[in-house]
């Protein structure tokens, strides 16, 4: 089982302190590719997060059985095994979130990030802890991804939730820039993504930096002060 | 590994680790073919209905009344729809009579690559419509020949084409108005529709030109 200080970790860790796109800056490749709109890099997270759960339990499960020489290649096989059949489920049975995933879902196997999850925590983890490092690893990209798209497509086109009604078709972008904004072609090419993904490094970098500085001024007997 | 406690020989080592390789490998290959065979049909049907689902979008399916997708007809690779391979040409019939042709065109000349259409021409030469399958056009500059990305959602910039034919239409007029046509086109973003009015214009021609051989040949009719 899982007790709650392992779970606030390995929640922690997954969204913010080991925060796959701001932190580890591993997936680049998928991060540039779809986040040219909040929805796009809201899916693919989630798609990453039902592919990093499963391989998870996986290899949680097995790998007691993995020698540690071919422990590579048995990891790329379980991941790609499991991506491929994600994606043939999703075809078969919901097609039309399948239309929206599905040029996301085969991507996942070239994702490092769920390489390195199941390489770093499921090779030496129990399954559950397993599955929520990799379910919390996704939340840290579907957040940074999200907020990475809405930033870009906000520069780029002056909308919010671009390509929202192929996901809920009853629901429309949003623009929230005059419809006269004449766009920002450099923020939805990959050179943007670079760009902001630069910035929101150092915005994570200086939280961290101010947070450590006000942990340092206030002595710890500030529990004696208030008492 | 360094300091194993069990002293086990180079080659046996080899071998334990190829069989134990060997039986993952078998294991999900075993698990992959089964979900295959397991989604297959699910995975026919819903690609059949995409199908359906694209020509929906250019020809209403109240005027034809044939199993549209099994009318084909294989064509070879055709310099003129701007294809370098194999495509198929459906035939929309109604009580036997031939309606309307459906088949695919690429514009070669996008600002980032080829441009796939699908077209559908109507027995008397108007367009019933004409819509981008696939393209790599700039997010937010020439993807608006594609509907869904289009902003102006009630008059879609590809929608100008429908009911356009070479009979009211002269060969000049299927080109942008900034190279004296009258195909209009955003600001900024010209190349993308002119790529595609030059592939429509081709491809109606080709089409018309071989109109009867088009619908008389039974090449692959199922």
């Amino acid at each position: 089982m899982i007790t709650r200080d392992e779970f606030t970790t390995i929640a922690g860790n997954g969204v913010w302190k080991q925060n796959t796109s701001i932190v580890q800056i591993l997936g680049l490749c998928p991060l540039l590719a779809t986040t040219t709109n909040a929805v796009n890099g809201i899916m693919l997270s989630l798609a990453t997060i039902i592919v990093m759960a499963m391989s998870g339990v996986a290899v949680a499960a097995l790998r007691n059985f993995i020698p540690h020489e071919i422990r590579i290649p048995v990891f790329i096989l379980i991941v790609a095994a499991l991506v491929t059949v994600v994606d043939l489920l999703f075809n078969a049975n919901l097609h039309e979130l399948y239309l929206v995933l599905g040029i996301f879902i085969p991507l996942i196997v070239t994702n490092c990030i769920v390489l390195a999850r199941v390489e770093a925590f499921a090779a030496k983890n129990p399954p559950l802890q397993s599955t929520f490092d990799g379910i919390f690893m996704g939340v840290g990209m579907l957040w940074t991804l999200g907020l990475l798209g809405a930033m870009r497509e906000l520069l780029g086109n002056g909308t919010i939730f671009g390509g929202i009604d192929m996901v809920f078709p009853s629901l429309q972008p949003v623009q929230l820039l005059p419809e006269s904004y004449p766009g920002f072609l450099l923020a939805l090419l990959p050179p943007g993504a670079f760009i902001l993904l630069g910035c929101m490094i150092a915005w994570k970098n200086w939280l961290d930096a101010r947070a450590a500085q006000r942990a340092q001024r206030r002595p710890p007997t500030a529990v004696a002060a208030t008492g | 590994m360094t300091g194993g406690a069990r002293k086990i020989s180079a080659p046996g080592m080899a071998i334990r680790t190829a069989a134990i390789l060997f039986v993952f490998v078998i294991a999900f290959t075993g698990l992959l073919s089964a979900a295959y065979q397991w989604t297959k049909p699910a995975i026919e049907a819903s690609a059949a209905e995409e199908k359906m689902k694209l020509v929906d979008d250019v020809l209403p399916r109240a005027e034809y009344d044939n199993a549209l997708l099994n009318d084909t007809l294989t064509l070879p690779p055709t310099p003129q729809l701007g294809l370098d391979e194999p495509s198929t040409l459906y035939r929309a019939r109604m009580g036997g009579k031939p309606v309307a042709l459906v088949f695919e065109a690429v514009a070669p000349d996008g600002y980032a690559g080829k441009v796939r259409l699908l077209i559908a021409l109507r027995a008397d030469g108007t367009l019933a419509g004409v819509r981008v399958t696939q393209h790599k056009e700039t997010p937010g500059l020439g993807d608006y020949v594609d509907p869904k990305k289009d902003k102006n959602k009630s008059r879609p910039w590809i929608t100008q084409f429908t009911g356009m034919s070479l009979a009211t239409v002269a060969n000049s007029g299927w080109k942008v108005k900034k190279d004296g046509g009258n195909i209009d086109y955003y600001a900024g973003a010209t190349v993308t529709p002119r790529a595609v009015s030059k592939a429509v214009l081709k491809a109606v021609q080709w089409a018309e030109a071989n109109r009867t051989r088009l619908i008389a040949e039974t090449g692959a009719t199922k």
